[in-house]
């Protein structure tokens, strides 16, 4: 008589965790993820690994001015992370945010450049805001009309429009360097201060985070509580549905798609007229793929992304710190983060299933329910 | 309500975690450095390297921050040294400057030394100042160097006299980069007269996959030896591969290029750093524009490599060095060179930095080009005869 052999693991779907064990096992993960991170700095480095926390801990919030630009980032990686939550949630990957990003901010620098001695302050800002939301959207409407219209694929398509955005800021960065063959535009209006986004407060970045901390609020409701909303959630979920229930699939993908361009518009213009007051081709830092991330470790939750962007922001601020104070390549810091991520992103794989282990070498499997295994062991393979 | 309040909970937490770990002070004087790249730059190593010297001779603590880009990041790096308690802050890149003035306006108490920038002889701040070295002299020197050995292979029947090219990898098209190669070609037309040069711009200061396919490029046009005026190994490691001969910048690339690299011309920073730092320490004001010389022990080449280097090129070099200190010998002389044909007698230079370039300042003085005369940072931005430039619209 053949007898199969039970798998060592086996990989099941989980039915449902309660909150605390969900928080739990991703607490476990930050745990595991800081004991393999001071074994690797340890060994690679001979610091120690507590002063390392230390010191990423401090680069976070060391000082009021410090946990300002936490904030700051976190706000800004926020506010595109929103902007690619409506298209994600409807199955449409946009990867393009950073391109979106670029033009929004591009055409924010465009007025500040040209309209900065020729507009009155509070209109010249009306004029940046208009131009980057209308930036932004028309470089999310192009891939959606595409794929609305053709069924293109909107990731490469999104993807290839980054490219496009860098190149033309690439080239405008050219049109308008100073000093002629430097390749940079330097500060805009350092001396007028025509264009720049007004401080609260005394404070350089409070309006920026006021500014996302109103979008996330709209963007929840906009996704949880509207027709438009609903609509989108029906598309994700499968687009026959939609069509069957009379929803205008086309229609909601543009609407949806400009909407996703228009909120990275809006963080190209908190970035360029906001804090950087230039733009260059890295002033989106990757915004717009880490957003992604953001995205997808929030689950599409607009609340669960302010955590989300935060720990981000903090695991990149202090992996600053760290290459500052103990003269490390920064290329180290960033191996940290890499190793943190890889924790946090794994310990959603043991929320959503569960692992169990062979038991006994003898104990056969029920015959009702079949283990997974390879196609050869099930022809009758004997032991 | 309860995530929320275990979060309150964590970040309390944290912080007085780190309120804990920001106690320790050592008491030693701080000074700031803001870095553009990392040690993996030739040109930011050099300066971490300077800083590095000057502030264990003046015995004060470095804090440096590498990877800063030329944007709010600058400010914000420089606001966090400030904080930290630095009474002199510096920064290595041409972009970095406008950030630097901003920090400089907010915090006037401290002082903000920019590497390379123009602009604070118009500022008027107090507390802000350029600095530069006369580092065409430096690459002219080099340049030496370089002429020589492409005699030595014209007189070893490698190829004609009237094959002698050199190739030039440079970042950008404005008057640093223009001055050094331009320096560095007058350097080895004064020993190879027949010599002339192709520059190939890569339009970034640090790209090495761009700098070693531009290196490529120029080989595979036809140039006997590479130079360039970027920041990676990308140039001298596509030398080593076709064995093509290379004159370096910033540092010895002798690891990269042990049987290629002839040798290099860099700026020492040490000498400027120490010069800022002990003014501060002690109080008084200094230049708001400071150019490093050979004198000042600035402008400095790296150990020949003899391996490679023509024979005799030490001496050259050494005469020429005492000439250039001694003012019998000008770099940008016009008699030696033509721009369209003309000898220059007049160029009006665009010193005062302006959006539109205007030229403001009568340069041309006593038979030479006056430069790091007016303004530390390079001025000379002209096409001169026998140079060709390729890849401008980078």
């Amino acid at each position: 008589m053949s007898k199969q052999k039970a798998p060592l693991i086996y990989i099941s779907k989980r039915k449902d965790l309660p909150w605390y064990g969900a928080w739990g096992i991703r607490g476990g993960a930050i745990i595991l993820a800081l004991v393999v991170c001071a074994v690797v700095t340890t060994l690679l480095t001979g610091e120690n690994p507590l002063g390392v926390y230390a010191k990423m801990l401090e680069g976070a919030f060391g000082t009021p001015r410090k946990i300002w630009v936490l904030l700051q980032n976190t706000a800004i990686l926020l506010c595109v992370s929103l902007a690619l939550t409506p298209a994600f949630r409807m199955r449409f990957w946009n990867i393009g945010g950073e391109g979106q990003i670029l033009v929004g901010g591009l055409a924010a620098a465009a007025c500040m450049i040209l309209l900065g001695d020729k507009l009155p302050n509070a209109l010249l800002i009306c004029v940046m805001t208009v131009a980057s939301i209308a930036a932004g959207a028309l470089w999310g409407f192009i891939p959606a009309v595409c794929k609305a219209k053709w069924n293109t694929n909107e990731t490469l398509f999104t993807l290839m429009m980054n490219y496009v955005a860098i190149q033309l800021v690439a080239f405008f960065v050219i049109v308008w360097e100073v000093p002629k063959g430097a390749g940079k535009i330097g500060i805009i209006n350092q001396s007028t201060e025509s264009g720049w986004l007004p401080q609260l407060f005394g404070q350089k970045y409070l309006l920026n985070i006021i500014i996302v901390a109103i979008l996330t609020v709209l963007v929840y409701i906009y996704l949880n509580y509207t027709k438009h909303g609903y609509e989108i959630s029906v598309v994700g979920e499968s687009e026959r549905t939609a069509r069957y229930v009379g929803i205008k699939v086309d229609r909601v993908i543009i609407r949806t798609m400009i909407l996703s361009g228009a909120l990275c518009g809006v963080a190209g213009l908190l970035l360029v007229g906001g804090t950087d007051h230039t733009i260059t081709t890295t002033v989106a830092d990757g915004r717009g793929f880490t957003a992604v991330m953001v995205a997808w470790l929030a689950k599409f939750n607009p609340p669960a992304m302010i955590f989300a962007s935060f720990l981000l922001a903090f695991l990149d601020r202090g992996a600053g710190e760290i290459s500052t104070a103990f003269g490390l390549n920064h290329s180290f810091s960033d191996i940290l983060t890499g190793l943190i991520l890889f924790f946090i992103i794994g310990s959603e794989f043991f929320i959503s299933y569960r692992i169990s282990f062979r038991k006994h070498a003898s104990s056969a499997l029920p015959a009702a329910q079949p283990p997974l295994i390879n196609p050869s062991e099930k022809n009758g393979k004997e032991e | 309500m309860k995530k929320v309040i275990a979060l309150i909970l964590v970040c309390t937490l944290l912080l007085s975690l780190c309120a804990c770990a920001g106690t320790q002070k050592t008491g030693k004087t701080k000074v700031g450095f803001i870095f553009l790249h990392d040690e993996n730059s030739t040109y930011d190593l050099n300066f971490i390297n300077a800083a590095k010297a000057a502030c264990e001779a003046l015995k004060v603590e470095p804090i440096l921050k590498t990877n800063i880009p030329e944007g709010q990041e600058c400010y914000n790096a420089a606001a966090e040294l400030v904080d930290a308690g630095c009474i002199v802050v510096f920064a290595d890149s041409f972009g970095h400057e406008d950030y630097m003035i901003q920090a400089a306006k907010e915090f006037p108490k401290v002082q903000f030394c920019h590497a390379t920038g123009t602009k604070a002889h118009t500022e008027g701040l107090s507390n802000y100042h350029n600095a530069f070295a006369a580092i065409y002299e430096g690459r002219y020197l080099a340049g030496i160097a370089a002429g020589m050995k492409l005699n030595e292979m014209i007189e070893a029947g490698k190829f004609t006299a009237d094959d002698a090219k050199i190739g030039y990898v440079g970042a950008f098209t404005y008057a640093e980069v223009i001055s050094g190669y331009t320096s560095f070609f007058l350097g080895a037309r004064s020993v190879c007269p027949t010599v002339t040069m192709e520059v190939t711009f890569t339009g970034s200061w640090y790209d090495e996959t761009a700098e070693k396919e531009g290196a490529n490029k120029l080989i595979a046009n036809g140039c006997k030896l590479i130079s360039q005026h970027a920041d990676s190994m990308g140039a001298p490691t596509a030398c080593e591969t076709a064995g093509v001969p290379n004159v370096s910048y910033n540092g010895s690339t002798i690891s990269a290029a042990p049987n290629t690299y002839i040798v290099s011309s860099r700026i020492d920073w040490t000498p400027y750093f120490k010069y800022a730092i002990q003014n501060t320490m002690d109080n008084k004001a200094f230049e708001a524009d400071w150019t490093g010389t050979i004198a000042t022990g600035s402008v400095v080449l790296t150990e020949i490599n003899e391996k490679v280097a023509a024979a005799g090129t030490a001496d050259a070099i050494k005469a020429a060095r005492e000439q250039l200190i001694a003012g019998t010998l000008h770099v940008f002389d016009t008699s030696t060179f033509t721009v369209d044909g003309q000898t220059l007698t007049s160029y009006m230079a665009d010193i005062d930095t302006d959006a539109a370039y205007t030229g403001d300042t009568e340069v041309i003085k006593d038979g030479y080009f006056q430069e790091s005369v007016y303004r530390s940072a390079p001025a000379f931005d002209l096409k001169i005869d026998g140079i060709t430039l390729l890849d401008t619209a980078f």
